[in-house]
This record gives structure tokens, sequence and C-alpha cells, in this order.
């Protein structure tokens, strides 16, 4: 599985990036974590509003922080 | 993004039943949390409103007999103030969060940029574009993304600039400082014309057709935006599934600002007994011509949120400088400033920065003298 954070460096972003990292342990799931903080790379992705949260491509989460569990349903689905 | 979106939808629609039939356990689950939602909403409400309405009597107890502080003194009153008024903005904030968190729950906005691609308003998308930067919670590293999915979706620049003038200067932490501070009036004040200052100053920049100050790798895309025709693909999710995350959102604003809040009390409140009031009405009194454009140019370099400047501004006005001048140099701060310029500069030259920068300080100069011939 591809995770990728999409984030330009605030702070909301580096909470995503770290509940990630959780819920992917938690999860127990094989998965690779980039951050993405080229803006250019971050807009290729359509997104208005960061953070956001893409799992393979599929741009699952944007503009919030979800709750770790939250993420491990993501990752699941 | 492209997907066929009725099909997907039925899709999901007949799967989810079948998974609730399967499942009837956790729909059990599901509503016994919804009641406990609504109960838990049912008690806690109430219970902040009472809160805020016997709050100064709290306040006074808490400081007076419980502490056993003078109230004639400097520092019982200093305490009982910072106390009262930080709880009271905490109170005000969470609940204007979350209410903002509602409309953008229902209108977020992805949904604004398709309204504004699709549908002719003539004139009122700056309006529009304007309304949501108030509402929509500000942080400074979305604007860019913002920005560039604007102009993306082919949004003229001048409506986006209005999104982006009203964005870091109308948001819930200055609604619910002024409210807290200033009362209803001065908040309507502030709100409505941070609104109008966004359209008109959007408006004006718009035709002024500056689109070729963008930086090259903006234009690009400006010159390949699409109309995007796709509808606005709706979370079906009822209300009460929604509140949870809404209320947490709104918590979370109050927990990130918290500090900034006590801080500017607290700064505030030390200002209110110790600098002299000769200080400000020198040079910022009404009689003074130069008062507003010397605060407002003073205030553009400057940041700080609006949670650590209401407090400051605050002391400005009770020291006897005019509440719009007061008004003046906080838009000024919180709307303009050094970070911002250098975050712009990703999207845009320095020319451009300087017209945006040079026209908003014009529009807020002269607000500023208008604010103090009305009010």
């Amino acid at each position: 599985m591809e995770i990728k954070v999409l984030g330009t460096g605030c702070s909301k972003c580096k909470s995503l990036e770290k509940a990630t990292q959780e819920a992917v342990a938690l999860a127990g799931v094989e998965a690779t974590i980039t951050k993405v903080e080229d803006i250019v790379e971050i807009m290729n992705f359509g997104v208005m509003t960061t953070p956001a949260l893409v799992i393979d491509g599929e741009i699952v989460v944007k503009g919030k922080v979800p709750s770790v569990n939250e993420i491990v349903k993501l990752l699941s689905k | 993004m492209d997907k066929l979106n009725i099909p997907t939808k039925n899709r999901n629609k007949a799967e989810s039943v079948a998974y609730a039939l399967d499942n009837s356990d956790e729909r059990n689950q599901e509503v016994n949390s919804k009641a406990r939602l609504i109960a838990s909403i049912a008690v806690v409400l109430p219970l902040i409103i009472a809160l805020y309405h016997y709050l100064p009597h709290i306040i006074d107890a808490f400081a007076f007999d419980l502490l056993k502080l003078n109230p004639e003194s400097h520092l019982g009153a200093a305490v009982n103030f910072f106390f009262y008024d930080t709880i009271k903005i905490v109170i005000l904030l969470f609940i204007i969060s979350s209410l903002m968190g509602v409309v953008n729950a229902y209108f977020p906005v992805d949904r604004l940029r398709i309204y504004l691609t699709t549908k002719k308003m003539y004139g009122l998308e700056y309006f529009f574009a304007s309304f949501f930067g108030a509402v929509t919670p500000f942080c400074s590293c979305s604007s860019i993304p913002l920005f560039i999915g604007f102009v993306k979706g082919g949004i003229p620049l001048g409506v986006t600039f209005a999104y982006l003038i009203t964005s870091p200067l109308v948001n819930e932490v200055a609604v619910a400082m002024f409210l807290g501070l200033f009362g209803v009036k001065a908040t309507v004040i502030y709100a409505g014309t941070g609104i109008l200052m966004g359209m008109l100053g959007g408006f004006v920049l718009g035709k002024l057709k500056l689109d070729k100050y963008l930086s090259d790798w903006v234009r690009e895309i400006q010159d390949n935006a699409i109309q995007e025709q796709e509808e606005w693909d709706a979370e079906k999710l009822s209300f009460l599934d929604r509140l949870p995350s809404i209320i947490k959102e709104g918590w979370d604003i109050v927990r990130k600002v918290l500090l900034y809040v006590i801080i500017g009390i607290a700064i505030g409140a030390a200002m209110h007994g110790y600098v002299p009031e000769n200080f400000f009405t020198e040079f910022l009194s009404a009689d003074k011509w130069y008062a507003v454009p010397l605060a407002v140019i003073l205030a553009v370099p400057m940041y700080a949120n609006a949670a650590g400047i209401v407090p400051v501004i605050q002391v400005f006005v009770a020291k006897g400088v005019p509440l719009g001048t007061a008004i003046a140099f906080m838009m000024a701060v919180v709307g303009l400033s050094l970070p911002e310029a250098t975050l712009l500069k990703k999207v845009m030259k320095w020319k451009l920065i300087g017209i945006f920068f040079g026209i908003i300080t014009l529009f807020i100069i002269i607000l500023g003298y208008l604010f103090n011939l009305v009010l």
C-alpha cells in the first residue's frame, strides 16, 4: 500500500503524518508513507485544503486531521 | 475525481444497505451511540449557556471569596478580568467554531469552487468568495493550495483575491475575540466591513488585469484551466453522524489558539495597569489627522493572530484611541503581513504582491477614517 501525506509543512500536516504512522502500525499493514511537501506536486492531486491523505492514488482525507482510529478504518477498506 | 458519480453512489448505497442488514448488532450499537450523543448534547449545551450567563458571579466568587483578593485592588481587578475574559472567550470560540464547522460540512470550499466556476452570478461571486473566506477556518498553510485551486478552476483572479483578503481578516478567532471584548455592535461592523473590503478589493484587483504578474508556473496552470462541470459529490452522512467530528474540530481550534488567547489577554491585562494613557493618545488620538495611516502603516509588516491582537487593541480603545483607528490597526496586523507576503511569493511576482498590499492598505486607511466619522 502506498500512502502519501500532502502538506506544505504546517503543524496540522505534521500531526497527520504522525497519526498515519501510528495507524499503519496499529493496522499492521504493509505500507510506505511519503510526505509530499512540494506545492506544485500537491496541486497535481487537485486538493485545495491541506493536509490531505492519499492512499494508493486516491484522496481519502482533505483539510483535516482524522483520528488514528479513523485512519485505521480507511486503511482496512 | 472524474469517476461517474451516480452509479458509484447507488452501488455504495446498495452495499451499505446489505451491510447494515448483515450487522444488526452493529446497527444497535450505532443507535446507542446516537442516543448517547443527543443526551450528552442535551446536558452539556445548557450547562455551557448557564456557565456563560453566570460567569461574572462565578469569577467574582472565585477571585474575591476563594482567593480572598480585594476587589478594589489592582491585582484583584486584574485576576478577575483575566479569568473572566479567558473563559468567556473560550466558550464563544468553541460555539462559533462549531457553528462554522456546520457551514463547512455542508458547503466546503470544493463546492464553492464548483459554484463559482459553473454558475453565472453577475457580480455576486465576489460576495460569495469573500463570505466564504470569512466562514472557513483560516490556516495560512492552506491559502496557497486554495489560490492555485481557484486559478486551476478558471475562477477570475479578482474573485480569488476576494477570498484571499477576507480569509485571514475575518475568521472564527477574530469574531469570538471581538464578541467577547467589544460586544455585538463592533463585531458586526468588523465582520461586515471585512467582507465588504474583500469584495471591493477583489473587484478592483480583478479590474486591473494583473494576471501577467502571477508566477510563471501559475500562469501555465491558468492557461490550462478547465471548467469543471462535475457536481459536488456530497458525502451522504446525516447531521448526527457529522456532529461528533464537527464538535471535535471546533474544540481543536480552541485548543490550538488557547495559548495565544491567554497570552493576549495577559498582555492586555498588564497594559491596562502599566502603560500610561498619553503613550497612545499622543500619536493615535482622534484629533490627529495622521493617526489612521500611521497606525495602519506600522501594522502592515507586523503579524499577530487575532487572538493576540484584540486584547491589545481593547487597551488602545480604553486609553482613548478611537475605535476606528484601532480596528484599522487590527485589520492591517491580521490581514497583511511579511510572512504572508513571503508565502504569496510562491504564486505571484513581487510586483503583484506590492499592488495587492498597496491597495488593501489604502482601503484599510479609508475604512479607518470612515469608522471614526461614523462611530
